[in-house]
């Protein structure tokens, strides 16, 4: 055999290996449904769909149902987008528009690097340092504050220990922040300058660019971010479990400790029970495989449109 | 004249409201590193390195943790950047544009985003129940697969920006594919494809809650991976929910070292890849 046709030969070797490598993803994805599928399947047996709406979760009983993490996730991830978006879009256009050349790029990288701190870190934060203070703060004055009976006191009903649905929807916000933001600026600069241009010559003030021509320009492409950042969000787990309180049940007030799933399923996975706990935790990652995957294939098919044009 | 002065007026306050914003994000983002240094650097010394996790009220390190965590995140790297690498290479030079690579493409940014609490749920069922013991391997399984998918996902974004001609030349010369991909074009992308290494184990080294029921935790100092094995994230975790002020001390420490661990590898990606761009 010459030299040549050995190496010929690998040809085929060589690609059936890159094709297995990228068949190991698709296994893998599939080994991680199946696997919630399978390991969560005692409790949608037993508790069938009252699973979803039953707030009762007490291992000893062995009642599960899963509304209050979902109420919990959802809750906090909606709270945390609503916190971010105008943020992370005010850096970005900030970025974008304003920023004089010599700081927008370090800012830039800054924002970048910070979206890459674990979340770890801002879970330790929130728990020794935003909850402390917010208790001391937000929360008791808030006591002394508002009137007795008031809708005011229903809505911000809580102990003040800083560990609550609020705290851990803020914590969400500055986690997603820098990620949206940095994502924001990548977005607003694939607007053509010579559009952008051609506005600013014809007289319009930055905000009429910025609201005419950038956004309609990036729309698909923003609900894109938008909905990658919440997935982030609802998928968060160790910063949600430092601050949340992790009480089950739906939360009746903002400042109510709660749970979510991703933190349920941290907390009480390694020290389950029973055979069901087990189950019901597993399912619990079903339900939030279904939500994430749910958000992120919107972002995809939105993000993919807005690169067409 | 009223006109104008509106638009003036509302441009001024979205112009204030743009400052506002990174002003606000800049000062949560600096307080958090602000406590993160302060509180770190106060437990940053040499036993952090040398001796294991204490009990509470004794001297102690996380010299266990470190060392777990390194040795997780390596086996998981070699895992990932071998999958990764060949699977980039399948996207970006063989099946990239056919109805599979599509969905491989999809697939892979699913996993990309998907909760790694997942990911640990799916380790468990299939590597520590089965064999019915938590060990450093299934830790190490859990965070390659969440690494892989960056590694592939740079590596084809790398490889589809080699140009065309460099194909056609290997081609020319008469070489099979797999060496023309092999010694030109991985050669080529040699920088950007150690970045997506890079940016694979940032994401991977603070991972804590796929860990937290696949390589679990140890107090003691173990180099065995077939074994419940300790790790930073995992260490830092128990610590801080504990009521010690000690125990606290030695988890913002590791937190420190963690970020620093991550900054470092964000930083050191982003230069390789912005002098592999100067060259070109």
């Amino acid at each position: 055999m010459t030299k040549q046709s050995r190496g010929a030969a690998f040809d085929p070797i060589f690609r059936y290996a890159c094709v297995s490598a990228a068949t190991l993803l698709l296994a893998a994805l599939t080994g991680v449904v199946a696997s919630l599928l399978i390991g969560g399947w005692p409790a949608f047996a037993k508790f069938g769909i009252g699973f979803f709406f039953d707030t009762t979760w007490n291992p000893v009983t062995e009642v599960y149902g899963a509304a209050g993490p979902i109420a919990g996730t959802l809750i906090t991830s909606a709270l945390a987008l609503a916190l971010a978006l105008p943020i992370a879009a005010g850096v970005a256009i900030f970025l974008v528009e304003f920023c004089p050349g010599m700081l927008a790029r370090p800012i830039a990288i800054a924002v970048e690097l910070l979206a890459g701190i674990p979340s770890i870190v801002y879970g330790m934060w929130g728990l020794f340092v935003l909850a402390p203070w917010f208790a001391e703060h937000v929360q008791i004055p808030m006591l002394y504050v508002i009137p007795p009976g008031s809708i005011w006191e229903t809505i911000f009903n809580g102990v003040p220990n800083g560990a609550n649905i609020f705290t851990a929807s803020l914590i969400l916000a500055i986690m997603i922040l820098p990620y949206m933001a940095a994502v924001f600026r990548e977005l607003f600069l694939t607007v053509p300058p010579q559009v952008r241009e051609s506005a600013y010559g014809i007289g319009c003030t930055p905000l009429e660019v910025v609201g005419s021509v950038t956004i309609p320009y990036v729309r698909s492409g923003a609900v894109g971010v938008i909905m990658l950042g919440l997935g982030r969000a609802l998928g968060e787990t160790m910063a949600v479990t430092f601050i949340i309180g992790n009480a089950h049940g739906l939360p009746t007030s903002l400042f109510d400790s709660g749970s979510t799933l991703a933190s349920t399923i941290a907390n009480e996975f390694t020290e389950a029970t029973g055979e069901m706990h087990t189950a019901a935790l597993t399912a619990l990652g079903l339900v939030l495989f279904i939500i994430t995957f749910t958000v992120l294939a919107i972002a995809r098919l939105l993000l993919a449109r807005a690169r067409k044009y | 004249m009223g006109r104008r002065f509106r638009r003036t007026a509302a441009n001024a306050l979205f112009v204030g409201a743009c400052f506002i914003a990174t002003a606000l994000a800049l000062t949560a983002l600096g307080l958090i590193m602000y406590s993160l240094l302060r509180q770190g650097l106060g437990g940053l010394d040499l036993n952090i390195f040398t001796k294991s996790t204490p009990a509470p009220g004794s001297e102690g390190g996380l010299s266990n943790a470190i060392m777990g965590s390194l040795m997780m995140c390596a086996a998981a790297m070699v895992i990932a950047v071998v999958v990764g690498l060949l699977a980039g290479t399948y996207l970006a030079e063989y099946g990239g544009d056919s109805a599979y690579g599509h969905l491989i493409r999809f697939l892979n940014d699913v996993l990309l985003a998907a909760p790694s609490i997942l990911v640990g749920l799916f380790i468990y069922e299939i590597m520590v129940r089965p064999l019915h013991g938590f060990s450093g391997w299934a830790g190490a399984a859990a965070l390659a697969l969440l690494a892989a998918p960056v590694v592939t996902r740079t590596t084809e974004d790398i490889l589809r920006l080699q140009p065309k001609e460099l194909r056609e030349a290997g081609m020319g010369l008469g070489s099979p594919r797999w060496i023309t991909i092999r010694k030109i074009i991985w050669r080529g992308a040699g920088g950007g494809l150690l970045t997506g290494a890079l940016l694979g184990f940032a994401r991977i080294s603070g991972e804590t809650a796929p860990l937290l029921f696949t390589a679990l935790n140890n107090q003691f100092f173990s180099l065995d991976m077939s074994q419940p094995i300790a790790s930073l994230p995992a260490v830092i975790f128990q610590y801080a929910l504990s009521a010690y002020d000690d125990w606290r001390r030695l988890a913002w420490a590791g937190a420190l070292l963690i970020a620093l661990a991550v900054l470092a590898a964000n930083i050191i990606g982003r230069v390789i890849a912005a002098r592999g761009s100067h060259r070109q």
